[in-house]
């Protein structure tokens, strides 16, 4: 674009810029309005909690007491084993994906993770309520039971629903966006870097490990970022199958709530104003959350023009 | 660094890629799962009565979801409409006139972030505006939160598609002294199949969207007839049906999910095949 054809400047070119332009405006603007609407609605809760807001466990309708750390909790609970799983996972199908499988079994398996993605989270709520939950219930948590007692982590009856599953079904669900990213790392890796490592008698986990996980750490956690911050604001799937209590509780196996959660599940029978504004506000701190997630895992990613974010 | 032996060497890299075969193999399998799941519950309430009846109260059987299809496909609409023009426009912005500076790094910034924020916070954020001000749950209040969770990704793949016609095809056509919008359609018709694949894929991200109109459109047992008040659609239908105690609500919810997901899915797989055939043109010219 030279300057002599920004001086044509006909009204059709001058309207066409203009339109682009308040567009592309609209972006920031409803970007800054998100905070600003939240936090408007959030008013009445922020002047009667504070801060304390954020660290009281309480949260009591009846009595009109409201505190978000029942739905933090959760929140970071449910993300952190979510990530415990997608990580290495992510890492590992990349790595297949890139590095072991054949370009025959590559492109259709590349397919099923992309279409992965695109399933809606309630389908995988779902299929977590009504499928994975009684094999939690029946199988997979009176073994963790039984074989790791001593953890507190494992304890209480074995209900299929709970912190567990909710984390299982969230490292489902981000999996496919950070392995696409990671997958990308592999092939932004400059092949003299891989064939120097390969000449040496470098094995391909090596290669992988010391050379493209290396050379692209900050892209991969970036990658990394990006789940988290997907896991964090995940909502229907983790609805169907966290249980919906505001108790905290260490063990993985009890109901629990995110943020997420209890906005969904609460927000049809919140009636009073306060409650309403105790609500907004607890939007209002997942999207910081997320905001702030995303901004670190844009600054990661950004110097490797890695990782669109789901526009694939 | 200690060395070690070639034994063990090779022992690890065999142990990490029998561990990637592994991911891999658990990862397709669950998708297949899932997929059989949905396809082998849903399948069995899906009739001619699905798509041209009324809910039924729990109990009573027959009845089918036509209205949740039709608010469905009538919200999802609304919400292209919405998002399209000015998701092609910020395209427009960000590829055309944009350059480097300051503002269109702003602008991107703003696009990515926007493509972050979780979809039950958009569904809030409407609430809190349009549903407040309009005074009551409303179609056009669940086609706002769907658009803005369109917006940004319309607006990336506009840029990126954009981006992709080459610099000669604009030149040419402004040397033949066409004015720049006129060039414009010219490079929008070169890059239709990637618009196209984009506004797709948009369509397929708020396709199953639930928790953004639970908070907008809500649901209701009637046909949509009026845009101005609670709209039924498929994905809160789905929600409080499998909540719902009763066994003949929860297999209605399994063919609503059955019909989302094949909905969503050929989605998907039209705007690949549309990005793919478009590239392949442009790979042998």
């Amino acid at each position: 674009m030279t300057d002599e054809r920004r001086r044509t400047g006909t009204a059709g070119d001058k309207l066409l810029r203009a339109a682009a332009a308040a567009a592309a405006a609209l972006v920031l603007f409803l970007m800054a309005a998100l905070f600003v609407g939240l936090g408007w609605h959030s008013a009445l809760s922020l002047s009667k909690f504070g801060v304390g807001f954020l660290w009281s466990s309480e949260w009591n309708p009846v009595a009109g007491r409201y505190g978000a750390l029942s739905s933090i909790y959760g929140t970071l609970v449910t993300t952190a084993v979510a990530m415990l799983v997608a990580i290495p996972a992510s890492v590992l199908l990349a790595f297949f994906l890139a590095e072991i499988a054949p370009p025959a079994i590559a492109k259709p398996v590349g397919y099923a993770v992309e279409l992965f993605a695109a399933v809606p989270s309630i389908i995988f709520g779902m299929w977590g309520l009504f499928v994975l939950a009684p094999i939690m219930s029946e199988h997979v948590q009176p073994f963790l039971g039984e074989a790791a007692s001593f953890l507190p982590f494992f304890s209480g009856p074995p209900m299929g629903i709970g912190m567990l599953t909710a984390g299982l079904i969230l490292s489902l669900m981000i999996l496919p966006y950070m392995t696409s990213v990671i997958r990308d790392m592999f092939e932004m890796t400059p092949r003299s870097l891989k064939e120097a490592a390969y000449g040496m008698g470098a094995t391909r986990w090596e290669v992988t490990r010391k050379v493209v996980l290396r050379h692209g750490a900050k892209a991969v956690a970036g990658a990394f970022f990006l789940g988290l911050g997907r896991a964090m604001g995940e909502t229907m799937a983790v609805t169907f199958v966290v249980g919906n209590s505001h108790r905290i509780s260490a063990s993985l196996f009890e109901p629990a709530n995110t943020i997420a959660s209890t906005l969904a599940n609460e927000f049809a029978e919140a009636s009073d104003p306060l409650y309403l504004s105790a609500l907004a506000e607890l939007g209002l701190v997942l999207l910081v959350m997320t905001f702030g997630i995303n901004l670190l895992a844009r600054r990661m990613l950004d110097r490797f023009g890695a990782g669109s974010g789901g526009a694939r | 660094m200690r060395p070690r032996s070639r034994a063990a060497r090779k022992a690890a890299d065999a142990a990490a890629s029998a561990l990637a075969f592994l991911a891999a193999a658990a990862g397709t399998a669950v998708l297949f799962w899932i997929m059989a799941e949905v396809f082998a519950r849903g399948a069995s309430v899906l009739g001619p009565a699905f798509f041209t009846r009324l809910p039924a109260p729990p109990g009573v059987g027959g009845g089918g979801l036509a209205n949740a299809v039709l608010g469905t496909v009538i919200i999802t609409l609304l919400a292209t409409l919405m998002a399209v023009p000015p998701g092609v426009l910020a395209g427009v912005y960000l590829a055309e006139f944009a350059g480097n500076g300051r503002f269109a790094s702003a602008v991107r910034f703003g696009v990515n972030m926007l493509m972050g924020v979780p979809s039950i916070i958009m569904g809030l954020f409407v609430w809190g505006t349009v549903v407040i001000a309009t005074g009551g749950f409303s179609a056009w209040a669940g086609a706002v939160s769907l658009a803005l969770i369109m917006l940004p990704v319309v607006a990336r793949t506009a840029e990126d598609m954009l981006r992709l016609v080459p610099d000669s095809l604009r030149e040419s056509v402004l040397a033949m002294g066409a004015p720049y919008w006129r060039a414009m359609l010219v490079i929008f018709l070169a890059a239709r199949n990637g618009l196209v694949t984009g506004v797709l894929l948009a369509v397929a991200r708020v396709g199953g969207e639930t928790a953004p109109l639970l908070f907008t459109a809500l649901n209701s047992p009637y046909w949509p007839t009026d845009l101005t008040k609670p709209t039924a659609n498929l994905p809160v239908t789905i929600y409080n049906y499998a909540m719902s105690p009763y066994r003949d609500w929860q297999a209605m919810a399994w063919g609503a999910s059955l019909v989302i997901t094949a909905g969503v899915l050929a989605l998907s797989l039209v705007s690949r095949f549309a990005l793919k055939t478009g590239t392949e043109r442009k790979a042998k010219r």
